[in-house]
């Protein structure tokens, strides 16, 4: 999408109506704070190590003094979190666990950190053999239970906490090691890192300058999201009793005293529960809004399809009898940019049976999303806002889901332009065709089988027994398009459409695809409609065509006369830039900047 | 198929080794003498010395630990340094517990977990904000507070459920899967929300590939799209997903055994670290490393199932 680039000279250029939003660039810190929650995060964070450091000066009660005519209070304003069983205040034992808790996660996430930049970095930036064994001990880290090697730590080192902290940030930056090892190898191969190895600077100076500047944002995210994971270890530990030292404060073991009086003073659970909480909360947040603000772009997001009916014209004239499809006033539009010109404008056409129809046209004129609205088939942001279809007589709302979702396999077949990518991969052939007949007529399974192989011969394959148990990435390209063009095939449709059914394959198997589907159409004397950009194969197989431009039609006509007689200055100039007809020496002719009237009547140039 | 079987299992037995030496290692570390310890402090130089080539603790590291690899091969594990009694006749005596805990959380994850994921990936709307929510209060809640919050509302507030304890299901079956209930949805809470997100997010990227719609084209029924098709193409990165989750989940075991008292591996293995108990440590750790084997092994196994290109190789 070129026009949605800033380019460097748009000063230059007058304001248009449909410019894009206009893009200053916004420091990343600055559109982190725009972020509510992430603002709210930061200021609890804040708190909470606030509250770590200066505990002493901050609570007016001892953690361990116990007031024990006082046990079991529930807040007031003398204790405002209460008190606990020992008559202890919450609140000043709360300040005084934090501490504990923040360090382990410190001591996680530094250890972590570290060796999840030394060997990420080196691994993806040097490749080879290395970048293999780290490999092998990155998955052998992620299949050890990490919990039985903290248990072995803490029994070792008895009430170490720091420790078992130190274990977590090993066994746990194999995570952080993957992300990071796999985003340098992205900066990697960037080519100004390139060009700093051939002008001569050392790795070491490389890693330093270029790349771990640009990993820097995915490493916070990572450390952001490693700290709330810390959190939970560290307080799950000190609830188990391990690693602490009683009766000194930690969150963990005001879980584990709350826990022991739960049946006749479950409030105790509240404070304990909810700083824990909110902490790895806090850090959860961050991490997302830091990844957000990383990643966040000035696109829209795409909307889903909204829908809108549309009402049939009563006073549109009848077919006649011999026309098996009418598609009438079909305009498309983009959702999630009202403003911009329709995807497709007003296109129309006609078919009789046995005819086929060429829409011709470049990338982005609107050939393929035309043949997807027939069968309610577009793609999510984009919208039939009017337009109807004639077919075999019955007249359809383009809108009407339902009416066009009857239509689908029965009615109209259709054949795709990435044959592999249209078939399920976890699905042999023979069942992409004999769930196609069975989802439509009540037959047995093994006469489903007799009638799938009959259509497989009728593409021509030649040993459909052997192709029927192949998975899809067993077959050839040239050979997935027989077996999709079989399955449309499959309930006898009297419409087929063929949305550039051989771009994507080699040219030898194009001139077969193409004799195919002319044989199938006569012998069968259905309609087809064929989506392509080649006018060798609007030449080959096409009775007329259509020629679209940026959504518009711009002529229709018999292909003969077409050819022979373009009326439309597009038509001549797409005509020209035929590559078929191009000479040895002489430069491709392209279509540049020729002043096209449109049938709305309004210029416009045609870019390159 | 087999050979992938095979070659799964040859990469095992390093993590095997690697988790079970490292008990080994970090044990030489140790400030406290074990020997000392059991001993108490009236014990004679004599007892002491005797004690330390009872338990092999005079010989090099390797060479203990080669000796222990050797017995574990011939099905002996030791004894435990206190009790006396038999580490493998005490683990084999509490792996069902946790094996049954572990069995819930599958069960849980997939029914509930993957149909979450699902619905909020063709429903999207409302029951996506609600799966948010599920998930952040499953992120931000540990698994021992949630199973303290379950026993007071299910147990003590509703009394639907026992709050601690374990009935053998040779007993009575009925009670004792209600003992597990609590415990599996402790340890499910936060693991079904991250599976439901992989599940919905794995649909999403699915049904938008070119082979959803040329079903739909072909007028395959939509249900069959999204259930048959869909679910089976997303099945993949679900269940690499899963494997992952209930490797974490094992921790998840060890915590809610404690809260629940379930007499499990986890429990064993924080009394065994609280006591210093290294021979009923080192069976601990192989048993949860060998559960963390057969999770992983299942899920290659899985891979060959699910995907013909693997299956094919």
């Amino acid at each position: 999408m070129s026009a949605t680039v800033p380019s460097p000279n748009a000063a230059a250029t007058p304001a248009a109506a449909h410019k894009p939003d206009s893009y200053k660039p916004v420091s990343y810190a600055a559109r982190l704070f725009k972020k509510p929650l992430a603002l709210v995060a930061i200021a609890w964070l804040i708190l909470v190590v606030i509250c770590a450091v200066f505990a002493k000066q901050l609570s007016s009660f001892d953690p361990l003094d116990q007031e024990l005519l006082d046990v079991k209070q529930l807040p007031s304003a003398l204790h405002w979190l209460g008190t606990d069983v020992l008559g202890r205040d919450v609140l000043s034992r709360l300040m005084h666990g934090a501490g504990p808790t923040l360090i382990g996660v410190l001591q996680a996430i530094g250890i972590a950190a570290a060796l999840g930049v030394l060997v990420g970095v080196s691994a993806g930036y040097f490749r080879g053999r290395w970048d293999k064994w780290v490999a092998q001990y990155v998955n052998l880290l992620q299949a050890m239970p990490f919990i039985v090697t903290a248990l072995a730590v803490l029994m070792v080192f008895g009430r170490s906490m720091m420790s078992a902290m130190i274990t977590f940030g090993v066994l746990a930056s194999s995570g952080m090691i993957r992300v990071i090892r796999s985003v340098t190898l992205g900066v990697r191969e960037e080519l100004y890192i390139e060009a700093a190895r051939i002008s001569g600077l050392s790795d070491a100076a490389i890693i330093v300058r270029h790349v771990l500047p640009r990993i820097a944002g995915p490493i916070i995210v990572q450390l952001s999201l490693f700290s709330a994971a810390a959190i939970t270890v560290q307080t799950g530990l000190s609830f188990l009793g391990l690693g602490v030292v009683p009766p000194n404060p930690t969150w963990g073991t005001m879980i584990a005293d709350a826990s022991a009086g739960i049946n006749d003073f479950p409030w105790l659970l509240v404070p304990s529960g909810l700083a824990v909480a909110l902490t790895i909360l806090a850090f959860g947040l961050l991490g997302d809004a830091l990844r957000d603000t990383a990643v966040e772009t000035w696109a829209r997001a795409v909307t889903k399809n909204a829908g809108a009916a549309i009402t049939l014209d009563p006073n549109a004239a009848t077919v006649d009898g011999d026309v098996v499809l009418a598609v009438r006033h079909v305009t498309i539009k983009a959702l999630n940019n009202p403003a911009m010109r329709p995807l497709v404008n007003n296109v129309s056409f006609e078919l009789k049976a046995g005819e086929t129809l060429g829409i011709v046209g470049e990338s982005g004129s609107g050939k393929t999303l035309t043949s997807l609205s027939l069968l309610g088939l577009l793609p999510p942001g984009t919208e039939v806002v009017s337009g109807e279809a004639v077919v075999k007589g019955q007249r359809i709302a383009l809108s009407d889901e339902a009416a066009l979702r009857a239509l689908r396999g029965k009615t109209i077949g259709m054949i795709f332009q990435e044959p592999m990518a249209a078939l399920d991969p976890c699905f042999t052939v023979g069942h992409h065709l004999t769930e196609v007949l069975r989802a439509h007529a009540d037959l047995s399974r093994s006469e489903a089988t007799a009638q799938a192989l009959e259509l497989l011969k009728q593409v021509q394959i030649l040993d459909p027994e052997d192709i029927m148990g192949r998975y899809p990435h067993q077959i050839s390209g040239g050979m997935a398009q027989r077996v999709g063009i079989a399955k449309a095939l499959a309930l006898k449709p009297s419409i087929l459409l063929a949305d550039e059914p051989t771009t994507a394959l080699d040219v030898t198997v194009q001139a077969e695809i193409l004799e195919l589907i002319r044989s199938i159409s006569q012998s069968h004397h259905m309609a087809v409609v064929l989506v392509t950009h080649d006018w060798g194969v609007v030449a080959d197989i096409c009775d007329r065509a259509l020629v679209l431009y940026q959504g518009v039609m711009q002529e229709t006509a018999n292909v003969v006369d077409l050819f022979h007689n373009p009326q439309h200055e597009y038509t001549k100039a797409l005509l020209r830039a035929n590559p078929h007809n191009a000479k040895v020496g002489e430069p491709l002719a392209t279509i540049q900047n020729a002043m096209l009237t449109t049938t709305s009547g309004e210029k416009m140039a045609v870019a390159a | 198929m087999l050979k992938l079987i095979f070659h799964r299992l040859l990469l095992s037995i390093p993590l095997l080794f690697a988790v079970t030496f490292l008990t080994f290692f970090l044990n030489s570390f140790a400030p406290t003498d074990i020997a000392r310890t059991i001993l108490g402090t009236d014990g004679t130089a004599e007892q002491y010395n005797a004690l330390r080539a009872e338990l092999g603790l005079d010989k090099p590291l390797v060479v203990q630990y080669g000796a222990w690899v050797g017995k574990v091969l011939q099905g002996d594990l030791g004894q435990s340094y206190f009790t006396k009694e038999s580490v493998a006749g005490l683990l084999n005596g509490r792996i069902g517990v946790t094996v049954s805990i572990m069995a819930g959380v599958l069960v849980v994850l997939v029914v509930v977990g993957v149909t979450l994921g699902v619905l909020s990936a063709i429903k999207g709307g409302w029951l996506g904000k609600l799966l948010d929510m599920l998930s952040l209060f499953g992120l931000i809640f540990p698994s021992f507070f949630v199973a303290l919050v379950y026993i007071m509302v299910f147990a003590v507030w509703l009394k639907w459920l026992p709050a601690t304890g374990y009935t053998p299901f040779a007993s009575d079956p009925a009670a004792w899967a209600f003992s597990l209930v609590l415990p599996i949805f402790s340890v499910a809470t936060y693991t079904t929300s991250v599976v439901a997100k992989q599940t919905r997010d794995a649909m999403n990227d699915v049904m938008g590939r070119d082979f959803i719609r040329s079903l739909r084209a072909s007028g395959i029924p939509e249900a069959s799209v999204i259930f048959k098709h869909g679910l089976r193409n997303a099945a993949l990165p679900v269940v690499t997903v899963l494997g992952g989750v209930m490797v974490a989940a094992l921790a998840g075991a060890v915590f809610v055994e404690r809260v629940f008292v379930l007499p499990g591996l986890g429990s064993l293995a924080v009394g065994a670290a609280d006591q210093a108990d290294v021979a009923l440590m080192l069976g601990c750790t192989l048993y949860f490393a060998l559960m963390s084997v057969v999770i992983n092994l299942v899920v290659d196994l899985s891979y060959g199932w699910l995907n013909p290109k693997v299956r094919m190789e």
